[in-house]
């Protein structure tokens, strides 16, 4: 059944303030998601003070400076720091995004940051993956032919490659999955927007040969269909993908081979 | 507790092969109840005020009498897709799920077969 209050221990408490230092030109406040594994403490929501005259443009800059200066017991997943690699995806004022492409001057008023939401949470900001990998595994993306390869590259029209524009761009942060409320309440057995995009993703390669078969793993109430169109995915996503639209031109495929 | 990898928790039972049909069927109903529905609510504005006997004169009239059951059937039918995904999205302790998927199925054939019989015993009364 779906819950509506967070288990007692998940609850979210308000937590410690670190003050801006003294002489601080133009102070932020960013109210950030804490929690940790092993103090069997509830999860709270502490408070920084970060001087954006020393800081970077962008959200991942002020939490770099936090850990850097402030608190280094702050956890949170970041490598690329422009965008490509995902790894930064979080909650941001409310909406999934990446921290390094977020620009701190387009939040009003302070800044809350907590992990993606509805995940198992593995520390602070980190929220755990596992089953996310484990659905994009599931979908085999990898490019699957009979045919013996050829000698040289496989040929793709311009027009077949076009196709592809849209689709090979998402990194797998999991901005949308973790926004979809399908996904939130039917995690454990719809695959989520994420999983669903690149599973079109192969289905539209005009090099793969295994269309069908990736269709029939696809049909079902609930890999599928528990997509009810609420579009938060795309109006979610960082990098200004479509994850409902591959959904539907998925929907209209089942349609196509019925007759 | 299981230590089932998390790719086999995932594939779990495998892919049901449906869920095409539904969907399929929700928009086609969804589609038949745009004009039957302005049909239905344009007729109702114009009877408004209008005496039982007027009334039963019109669902008298055939064409009347097979799109009211048609609009009925159509209802019903979507009605009963409709609250079955919203059991499945919502309702995940199995047998609550299984009682309540049971008590719309019966209650959409059973308000549509009672509701189907009232429109033709009055189409049929005079």
């Amino acid at each position: 059944m779906v819950e509506f209050r967070l288990p007692k221990n998940s609850r979210v408490k308000s937590g410690k303030t670190h003050k801006a230092p003294a002489g601080a030109k133009k102070v932020k406040r960013f109210k950030v998601y804490r929690w940790s594994p092993d103090d069997g403490e509830n999860p709270r929501m502490d408070t920084y003070e970060v001087d954006l005259a020393s800081c970077g443009p962008m959200v991942l800059d002020a939490l770099i400076k936090i850990k850097n200066e402030t608190d280094p017991t702050l956890t949170f997943r970041r490598s690329c720091r422009e965008g490509v690699c995902g790894s930064c995806a979080m909650n941001i004022d409310g909406t999934n995004t990446l921290a390094c492409t977020k620009a701190i001057d387009d939040v009003k008023g302070d800044v809350s940051v907590t992990p993606l939401p509805h995940m198992e949470v593995v520390k602070d900001l980190v929220p755990d993956l596992t089953r996310f990998y484990a659905q994009y595994a599931s979908i085999q993306p990898w490019l699957q032919s009979a045919t013996p390869a050829p000698d040289k590259e496989r040929a793709q029209s311009k027009e077949d490659r076009a196709k592809l524009d849209g689709l090979y761009e998402c990194i797998l942060c999991a901005c949308c999955s973790t926004s979809c409320p399908s996904y939130w309440w039917n995690g454990d057995r719809y695959l989520g927007p994420a999983i669903l995009l690149q599973a079109y993703r192969w289905l539209i390669d005009s090099r793969d040969e295994n269309t069908g078969a990736r269709l029939d793993n696809l049909e079902d109430p609930f890999r599928l269909y528990r997509c009810h169109t609420i579009m938060n995915c795309t109006s979610t996503c960082p990098k200004g993908l479509n994850p409902a639209k591959a959904i539907a031109e998925i929907k209209k495929m089942m349609v196509a081979r019925q007759g | 507790m299981t230590m089932k990898t998390p790719l086999g928790a995932v594939r779990g039972l495998g892919s049901a092969k449906n869920g095409t049909h539904h969907w399929w069927l929700q928009r086609l109903t969804a589609i038949a109840l745009i004009p039957l529905t302005v049909w239905l609510t344009a007729s109702i504005v114009g009877l408004i005020g209008a005496d039982y006997e007027t009334v039963r004169t019109w669902v008298s009239i055939p064409l009347v009498a097979i799109l009211l059951a048609l609009f009925l059937a159509a209802t019903l039918y979507h009605l009963k897709l409709g609250l079955q995904v919203v059991i499945e999205d919502y309702v995940h302790h199995e047998g609550a799920k299984l009682a309540a998927q049971m008590t719309v199925t019966f209650a959409a054939i059973i308000i549509a077969a009672a509701s189907i019989f009232a429109v033709l015993s009055v189409a049929f009364e005079g």
